[in-house]
């Protein structure tokens, strides 16, 4: 059904377009006037009066329909004294019939009625649907071509019209935003109706199973989230051990070593490696990585357990790699060459100029680096999933099992679980958590990049 | 060859395959201040840069012919570009002072170069150049403010302090003025003429009343060829060629 609307909204579109350039030429021809705009402009003009209306029915269509013909059948349908119906099983029992998804036979004849009511109820819809988008788009074009005069600026208005347009486009990422912010923070509130935020903040326990039925002997759960963020924390830190000097130095050999041949081959490469699925270095240090590590901790007489904290982090590292030597390589890059001239023009020699005069200078941009590449990994997940297991160990043995915030978040959201239960909210108030401490990562690096740009413009 | 300083011979320059310079020969005297003219693009910058070796930077940039420094051969694979470039200072035309200290900036050449042993010799050393680029009276009060706190004029002079801060015997200067308004320009052309009793000075200017009024010596390059060479007054009383006449008069460039 919405299939064949956009074919007509398209057929009505274009006709329209086609209709307003031959009116305004035929219009500014009779009046022996040439038109203040382009003919273009005032199709345009007649393009938008029928699209952005018929857009508007398309869409409140196909959000209410479903929701009001619902209504309409729930409350005609004819209750059974006595019996005790439980609304959505109700519904999609209707429906199925209604869609011939289930046969009709055996159902009870109040629900065979409905879902006649229903049917029949989504054919007006249909009908009256496709009228209104054809009435509406008519309408909308009879208006524009009133306005067809060669004295009407038809460019303004256009301008006018592409600039709603546009702030309707980001206002659609600043209220998404505004949107799961807030759904965070309502959920994480039934969460913490049912947990005290101090056990959530404080307490180094996470157990996170409760009895789901009256009577089931489970243990009291318990919501401590800081063996989960001490984990996150450990594998942020490898991480880190490795990408920092691994990425900066990569920065510094391509901005102040590389020939421009070997900078054009080597940025591109480095640059694919933040494109490989992160599933696939999940798997990668699952299989690789994790055995190794495994093998080096008991030659080192540490025991090490299979996943391993040390293993994500080193996976992780290599991952985030490109963030860092990429950002810092055009930070790099863009320290004045002067400050390079007048530092050889001394006598020092290369090595010396970096250390002392670029470095120093890309100091700002290399932090703001570092803070992104640190905002990735707290929010990785799929590595640690697969390489660092899901046991929430409260330790600093990056040999050990460990788990972070996200894979958390993983485990409390998958399986068949009710969203009244405080283990699947819990995953709402770690996810707040998360998104507190990346924004304000992100702000921080923001503001120091910011800086340092001022400095050199 | 008594007091020669500089001595050029067939100095050919390329941009890749563009040739910027075609056989410059120039002989630049001791303790004197060579100004070195021409329009844009005539290639005076680039003979200047060849000097200090600084088109090494350039991947492109190829240089070939001869240029002796103190008898010794510089365009060679063999020269030691450090201890070059350490006695050869140069002032570039937009001031460069690094984003450190004022005192930092002067003590960077004698600290990379472990001139000094103490910290009181440091900082003598750091006075003293201050003292002669005529701007420690004005910055005694304020060495650990970032240097580039200070305008363009006293930038400059910073400049000049950092680069005799390493004591050179040479200093190229590439158009120091071009970005100074009129009275730090008077300052720094004053420096320079007082510069000249202890360095050997090639300065890169574009303005020919500043060539007459700072140098001994000018040389008049165009379309990447040294035109004439001679006593400053007489290139810009009674030259020679004809094309320097059309320069200096103003008649194109």
């Amino acid at each position: 059904m919405f299939f064949w609307s956009l074919v007509l909204i398209a057929v009505g579109i274009f006709s329209s377009f086609i209709y307003g350039r031959s009116r305004i030429k035929l219009n500014s021809k009779k009046q022996g006037t040439k038109s203040k705009s382009l003919p273009n402009y005032y199709a345009q003009y007649v393009l938008m009066w029928c699209l952005f209306p018929a857009l508007i029915v398309y869409f409140s269509w196909a959000i209410f329909q479903e929701q009001i013909i619902q209504n309409i059948v729930i409350s005609n349908f004819e209750y059974i004294e006595g019996a005790v119906y439980n609304e959505g099983l109700l519904l999609a029992e209707i429906r199925n019939v209604a869609n011939n998804l289930s046969f009709a036979d055996g159902k009870s004849i109040e629900i065979i009625n409905a879902a006649a009511h229903y049917s029949s109820l989504r054919q007006i819809s249909q009908i009256s649907f496709y009228t209104s988008i054809i009435i509406i788009m008519l309408l909308g074009a009879l208006y524009a071509s009133q306005k067809l005069k060669p004295e009407f600026h038809a460019q303004h208005t256009i301008e006018k019209y592409i600039q709603y347009i546009l702030i309707f486009c980001s206002s659609v990422a600043i209220f998404t935003t505004i949107g799961i912010v807030f759904s965070l923070i309502f959920e994480s509130l039934r969460f913490f109706a049912e947990v005290s935020i101090f056990e959530f903040l404080f307490s180094t326990e996470w157990y996170p199973f409760i009895p789901i039925r009256e009577g089931q002997t489970a243990a009291e759960g318990s919501f401590g989230a800081v063996p989960i963020f001490a984990g996150t924390f450990l594998v942020m830190v490898v991480a880190m051990c490795v990408a920092a000097p691994l990425g900066l130095l990569t920065a510094i050999y391509l901005a102040e070593y590389a020939s421009q041949r070997v900078r054009k081959i080597v940025k591109p490469l480095l640059e694919i490696l933040a494109g490989i699925p992160t599933i696939v270095y999940g798997f990668f240090a699952f299989v690789s990585v994790a055995p190794f590590v495994k093998a080096f901790g008991q030659s080192i007489g540490i025991d090490a357990s299979p996943t391993s904290a040390l293993a994500a982090g080193m996976v992780m590292g290599v991952m985030i790699i490109p963030f860092i030597s990429s950002l810092s390589d055009d930070v790099i890059n863009s320290v004045p060459q002067s400050l390079r001239e007048a530092s050889l023009g001394i006598g020092a020699n290369k090595a010396e100029t970096i250390k002392k005069v670029i470095l120093p200078a890309a100091l700002p941009g290399i932090v703001g680096a570092f803070l992104l590449a640190i905002s990735r990994a707290i929010g990785e997940t799929m590595i640690v999933v697969v390489a660092a297991g899901t046991a929430p160990n409260l330790t600093g043995n990056p040999f050990e099992n460990v788990t972070t915030v996200t894979v958390q978040i993983v485990v409390a959201l998958i399986g068949d679980q009710e969203f009244d239960n405080p283990r699947t909210l819990s995953a709402f108030a770690l996810g707040l958590v998360l998104f507190v401490i990346t924004l304000f990562l992100n702000i921080i690096a923001l503001q120091i990049v910011k800086r340092y740009r001022e400095r050199y413009e | 060859m008594s007091n020669s300083k500089i001595l050029a011979n067939g100095v050919d320059v390329y941009y890749g395959s563009k040739q910027a310079l075609f056989g410059i020969s120039m002989d630049i005297k001791e303790k004197e201040v060579t100004a070195l003219i021409g329009p844009s693009g005539c290639g005076k910058s680039t003979f200047l840069r060849c000097i200090n070796r600084m088109n090494d930077l350039i991947e492109i940039c190829k240089v070939s012919g001869s240029i002796k420094v103190d008898n010794e051969e510089i365009i060679s694979e063999k020269t030691d570009v450090v201890s070059l470039r350490s006695k050869i200072g140069m002032v570039f035309q937009k001031p460069n002072p690094f984003p450190k200290s004022i005192f930092d900036n002067v003590a960077y050449g004698p600290t990379i170069h472990g001139l000094v042993d103490s910290k009181n010799e440091l900082e003598e050393i750091v006075h003293s150049s201050l003292k002669k680029a005529g701007l420690f009276d004005e910055v005694k009060d304020r060495l650990n403010e970032p240097g580039t706190s200070l305008s363009g004029g006293q930038q400059q002079r910073l400049c000049i302090a950092r680069a005799i801060a390493v004591n050179p015997e040479i200093i190229l200067m590439d158009e120091p003025c071009s970005a100074l308004d009129p009275i730090a320009t008077a300052i720094i052309e004053e420096l320079i003429d007082e510069l000249r009793l202890n360095y050997t000075i090639i300065i890169v200017t574009h303005s020919m009343q500043q060539a007459a009024r700072v140098s001994q010596k000018t040389c008049f390059f165009h379309l990447g060829e040294l035109i004439e060479t001679g006593e400053t007054n007489k290139i810009f009383t009674n030259p020679d060629n004809t094309k320097t006449q059309d320069y200096i008069t103003g008649r194109f460039g």
